[in-house]
């Protein structure tokens, strides 16, 4: 091998590392965007429950309960407020409103009782989910009680009467005059158990 | 773009690098290469059986739908049908097609002498047949293959599920480990394989767009992987992050898989704009029109893909804001599409045309693409949406962006580069069958798809109102004259392989790249040297 043909070699051999460097380089980089991207995937899950309770999109309604400490009751307006149930599939219980609407004034406290009673020959427990429409008044409609705080554990054929205390915020948009309320009762009794 | 190549073939031979031309005999050629031929071939040919597969199943769905009433198939297993043949299609057939594409012509038309991570390339065709068998195997549990849709709602995959979604999960996390490796591969290649002189801005438009897609794949497949992760552990390990009984909520499912899925959707056309804008110069004999613009088009719809996903979820309740921002942001992409259509267009314009077979299929993708386009502008508009939401306009829509735009694309690619892979050119009247049976059974397939679904019927049922009867009778009898007509195809490369008139170094007079300086069939090993680029 003659001396321009090995410097020739070297060189390319050099010529390989950094070619080798910079593809481990731009790999890395990929990686990272890899990794990174599947992280986010499973951020987007609580960024999605930020966005909706902040903008209460999705009709959803904050899982905490609300203080009262209305100045005033706005008797100028006058809001319907109507109540909805449904069972999913799998849950043989009855469960339904004791009124189907009530109006209110925005401040105003509303007490109303929904009634649950066990179907079924053995012991469950279940879990209502509210969801208000339209999905704008979500943020305003204030539960200061709700049953939908807490799982119910009913034995084989209890029945109970379970109580919703609510408030519609002052500051409900001027166009929103109805609200709808409603629950879908779910069948918790597996994951309670284990 | 001016090219000098110094195919040095004698400095080649006395290469002293290891194991050049030396293939393995037998299957442990093909399980243990790394050569980016070897694997764009396997590519190629996997998903041209996953293309048959998912096709047949398409057969059976149009079979159970010639009439009216049940015939056939219980609607559970119409379901599965449905299920299996969008994940092949989708997965199966035209993702890895594109990705055999990718490795056969990428290294070539930058100059590179292979991929830039041979193993990993190796790695990422052979995990995918297991992936499939994972996914078809679930047909001989007693419950089933997945009958939830290739979309996977959540609560239908989670809670309501058959059994197979573990399959499913499994199978897709494989996939999409498999679409990352070879995405990789590809920015890496382009990153840094280039031949000296190549600049971003002088690489082919079908480098440019795998390139973007690859992007696209890198960014978006963890997110699918996340999600069907979330799945599976809402179904098997007790978690609620769907399921609104614990805290979780379905409609987020729809947010986070649509965030993969509409990027998704533009993985499976960018790379089919590629190749239009490489077939329809070359038979144009005229460069691309306004090949910059092209880019910055391609690169454009690839970044809105990310921010209108909500456009296939207008029924679920948003708010009217959410509503007119994710109308507003689908109809824009309209508008660099517009842009590609054209330049294909001003491409072709006093151009010296001819129609060989590579050519008809591109000049088919552009007006038939072009009608998907439409269909799906009339989709995104909110208030027309609630109307077509779900029906047979929206399947009519997509079969038209990938069955007349991404697979034509792939049929014109495959044709114009079948003399560089096999050294021989195919059978011309054989092309031309395949052509005017595919164009004219697809159209009668899909076509009244479109009248079916403005009347009102549903997508996903096995039965429907007897008014639908004799639209679906034609639908079905395209669709099997579609499915026949591919066998065309198969006959057509088979032939093409074994022999025919020996195809010169570039076939096609108004072709440019660097894949034509290479002799036909292109040798095992190209541009160990690099060329140079003027």
């Amino acid at each position: 091998m003659t001396n321009g043909e090995s410097q020739n070699k070297l060189s390319k051999q050099a010529q390989a590392k950094t070619h080798d460097a910079s593809v481990k380089k731009t790999v890395k980089k990929l990686m990272l965007i890899v990794f990174g991207m599947f992280g986010f995937g499973f951020a987007l899950v609580p960024l999605y429950d930020v966005f909706c309770d902040i903008t209460g999109l999705n009709g959803k309604t904050s899982n905490v309960a609300a203080s009262y400490n209305v100045k005033s009751i706005d008797t100028e307006r006058t809001i319907t407020v109507q109540f909805l149930t449904r069972t999913a599939k799998g849950i043989p219980w009855k469960f339904e409103p004791m009124v189907n609407e009530v109006k209110v004034h925005p401040g105003e406290r509303k007490t109303v009782i929904f009634y649950a009673k066990n179907e079924s020959t053995s012991d469950i427990v279940g879990q209502a989910v509210p969801s208000v429409s339209p999905g704008r008044a979500a943020v305003y409609f204030q539960k200061i009680e709700c049953f939908c705080f807490n799982s119910q554990p009913l034995k084989a054929s209890e029945d109970v009467e379970m109580g919703l205390q609510f408030y519609v915020d002052l500051d409900i948009p001027d166009d929103v005059s109805t609200i709808t309320l409603s629950y879908t009762l779910y069948d918790i009794t597996s994951s309670v158990d284990s | 773009m001016t090219t000098d190549v110094i195919d040095d073939q004698s400095e080649h031979d006395s290469h002293d690098g290891e194991h050049h031309d030396h293939k393995m005999t037998g299957i442990k050629r093909w399980l243990y290469t790394t050569n980016h031929k070897d694997i764009g071939s396997m590519y190629l040919w996997f998903s041209f059986i996953m293309f048959l597969t998912g096709g047949a199943m398409a057969l059976v769905i149009r079979a159970e739908l010639f009439q009216p009433g049940l015939q056939i198939i219980e609607p559970d297993f119409f379901n599965q049908m449905t299920t299996v043949h969008g994940l092949i299609m989708v997965f199966g057939a035209i993702m890895p097609a594109f990705t055999g594409l990718a490795n056969w012509m990428l290294p070539m038309m930058v100059g590179a002498p292979d991929m830039a991570l041979p193993r990993l390339n190796n790695w990422s065709f052979w995990i995918l047949p297991f992936a499939f068998a994972i996914l078809l195997s679930s047909f001989f549990m007693e419950s089933g293959a997945p009958n939830f849709g290739w979309t996977f709602y959540a609560p239908l995959s989670t809670t309501y599920s058959n059994g197979s979604t573990a399959f499913f999960v499994f199978a897709v996390h494989i996939m999409g480990i498999s679409s990352i490796m070879g995405a990789i591969n590809i920015v890496v290649t382009i990153m840094n394989m280039r031949a000296p002189g190549m600049t971003y801005m002088k690489m082919p438009l079908f480098v440019w767009t795998f390139f973007i897609t690859a992007y696209l794949l890198i960014a978006v497949m963890p997110v699918l992987a996340g999600t069907v992760t979330m799945v599976l552990t809402d179904t098997y390990f007790g978690t609620s992050f769907f399921d609104a009984a614990g805290g979780g909520d379905p409609v987020m499912f729809q947010h986070i898989f649509w965030f993969f899925g509409h990027p998704e959707v533009y993985i499976m056309i960018l790379p089919a704009f590629g190749i239009v804008s490489t077939t329809i110069p070359a038979f144009s004999r005229k460069p691309l029109f306004g090949y910059s613009s092209m880019v910055y088009a391609t690169a454009s719809i690839a970044f809105l893909s990310f921010i209108v996903w909500a456009h296939h979820m207008f029924t679920t309740g948003m708010p009217l804001f959410g509503e007119l921002f994710f109308m507003y942001c689908t109809m824009l992409i309209a508008v660099p599409t517009g842009v590609k259509v054209f330049n294909w267009a001003a491409t072709m314009w006093r151009g010296s045309i001819s129609f060989e077979t590579p050519m008809l299929f591109s000049i088919a993708f552009v007006i038939l693409f072009t009608i998907g386009g439409f269909s799906g502008l009339m989709l995104a508009m909110t208030p027309a949406d609630f109307q077509y939401h779900d029906t047979y306009f929206v399947v009519a829509h997509f079969h038209y962006v990938l069955v007349t735009g991404a697979l034509f694309s792939i049929f014109a690619g495959a044709y114009y580069w079948l003399p560089k892979w096999t050294g021989y050119m195919y059978n011309d009247t054989l092309s031309k069958w395949h052509f005017w049976c595919s164009l004219i059974s697809v159209n009668l397939l899909f076509f009244p798809m479109h009248f079916l679904g403005l009347a009102g019927m549903p997508r996903r049922i096995p039965d429907y109102a007897l008014q639908f009867a004799d639209f679906n009778k034609w639908v079905s009898i395209g669709g099997f004259a579609f499915g026949i007509s591919q066998l065309i195809f198969l006959v057509l490369v088979i032939k093409c392989i074994r022999g025919g008139e020996k195809a010169p170094m570039k076939p096609w007079d108004g072709a440019e790249g660097l894949e034509w300086t290479v002799p036909s069939p292109a040798p095992y090993h190209t541009f160990t040297t690099p060329p140079k680029i003027d």
